[in-house]
């Protein structure tokens, strides 16, 4: 049996697994983002399943919510790609806490706060990544990010094609953290390849069959 | 009608079919003006290398879901030689310097041209069923959302900071 095949039919104890490696990511992730901002970063429970990419809109409020997605790559012993998504509101606060107005007086989202967000997905990539590497002892280089502030369906059409869109569900492991004080809600989404979630899982202990 | 993505629906009697938020993704538009008959289908993929779509979503490679479009409008009393065509999408979402290659990739080859590809796949397609091309938003860096009323064939795209147009 193919990784892909038995894709859909992961057991309790893997999706156990897996949200503990969005956990422990998304938690080192959370410290770099409070040390940046220096506010208190909560993260939520994190959800661990294998869904319909059309589903993941819904998560920022459906497909034409404006949304800013900073996206990158995995390459290395496992392959995959991760996604900062914010409400378009949350990243306004974001960029806000680290333009002063001194560096950007302008309205919305000006290239400097749309280069600082993209600075901020990629420094939380690193963190969950490389918290990911010493969990399992694997590799995970993520490539520059790209950033796009548009529709979250359009950004999720991209991230499906990217990723394959060999099979309809694709395995999502998704982390939303808060800081607090300001309104913030920014979703961390991982998307190991379904052809290597083997490796990781063999890594956790929890192999598949 | 909602037309979500892979998705391809048609329909009569003034109905009014969209798609939202398109990104690389090419909403194929296509109906018979005479008879009031329209279809949409959303394309993810420019090629299904023949393997044959999933029950639900046969809009999902451009190569399939043109054949497919034009079969179920004859199918509910439009005239193959009436149908025209309009198409919106194919953005490049993201640009990401160095993105590698995934071999698990179907339809392998840098994503970022994905949008291109799907333009170029279902404009062949198109002109191998000699069906005419009438109208196209296509291309560009940004998300659109499409209405397409089947009573008048034309086609409402909007979009967050490109506004509103009507083809």
């Amino acid at each position: 049996m193919t990784p892909k095949e038995s894709g859909g039919s992961l057991s309790a104890i893997q999706i156990d697994a897996l949200r503990e490696v969005g956990n422990i990511g998304a938690g080192n992730a959370a410290i770099a983002l409070s040390q940046m901002v220096d506010k208190k970063v909560d993260l939520s429970v994190p959800k661990a399943s294998l869904q319909p990419l059309v589903c993941i809109p819904e998560l920022v409020g459906g497909p034409e919510t404006p949304v800013a997605g900073i996206y990158l790559n995995i390459a290395g012993d496992c392959t995959g790609s991760i996604l900062l998504l914010l409400e378009k509101e949350s990243a306004d606060s974001l960029a806000a806490l680290m333009v002063t107005k001194e560096m950007d007086a302008g309205e919305g989202l000006s290239v400097v706060k749309r280069s600082a967000l993209q600075e901020t997905g990629s420094i939380l990539s690193g963190a969950y990544l490389s918290a990911l590497g010493q969990l399992t002892g694997l590799l995970f280089r993520p490539s520059v990010p790209g950033f796009a502030m548009d529709m979250a369906g359009a950004i999720m059409d991209y991230v499906l094609v990217d990723l394959g869109a060999t099979e309809e569900n694709v395995l999502v492991v998704e982390t939303d953290f808060t800081v607090s004080g300001v309104k913030i809600l920014g979703h961390l989404i991982l998307f190991p390849d379904l052809g290597t979630l083997a490796t990781i899982l063999q890594r956790l202990g929890v192999p598949l069959e | 009608m909602n037309v979500g993505v892979a998705e391809l629906k048609t329909g009569s009697n003034s109905c009014v079919l969209a798609s939202f938020g398109l990104g690389s993704c090419v909403a194929v538009a296509m109906f018979d003006p005479f008879r009031k008959i329209a279809g949409l289908a959303h394309v993810m993929l420019p090629d299904s290398r023949g393997k044959k779509p999933a029950e639900g979503v046969t809009g999902k490679f451009a190569d399939v879901a043109i054949p497919t479009l034009v079969e179920e409008l004859v199918q509910i009393g439009a005239r193959r030689n009436r149908l025209r065509c309009k198409i919106v999408g194919g953005a490049q979402m993201f640009e990401i310097p160095g993105a590698h290659k995934r071999e698990t990739s179907l339809n392998a080859g840098p994503p970022a041209q994905i949008g291109a590809r799907n333009i170029e796949a279902v404009k062949n397609e198109l002109e191998k069923l000699r069906i005419p091309l009438i109208g196209e938003d296509t291309g560009g860096n940004y998300g659109r959302t499409v209405k397409f009323d089947s009573s008048t064939g034309s086609l409402e795209v909007s979009s967050i900071n490109h506004g509103r147009t009507v083809i």
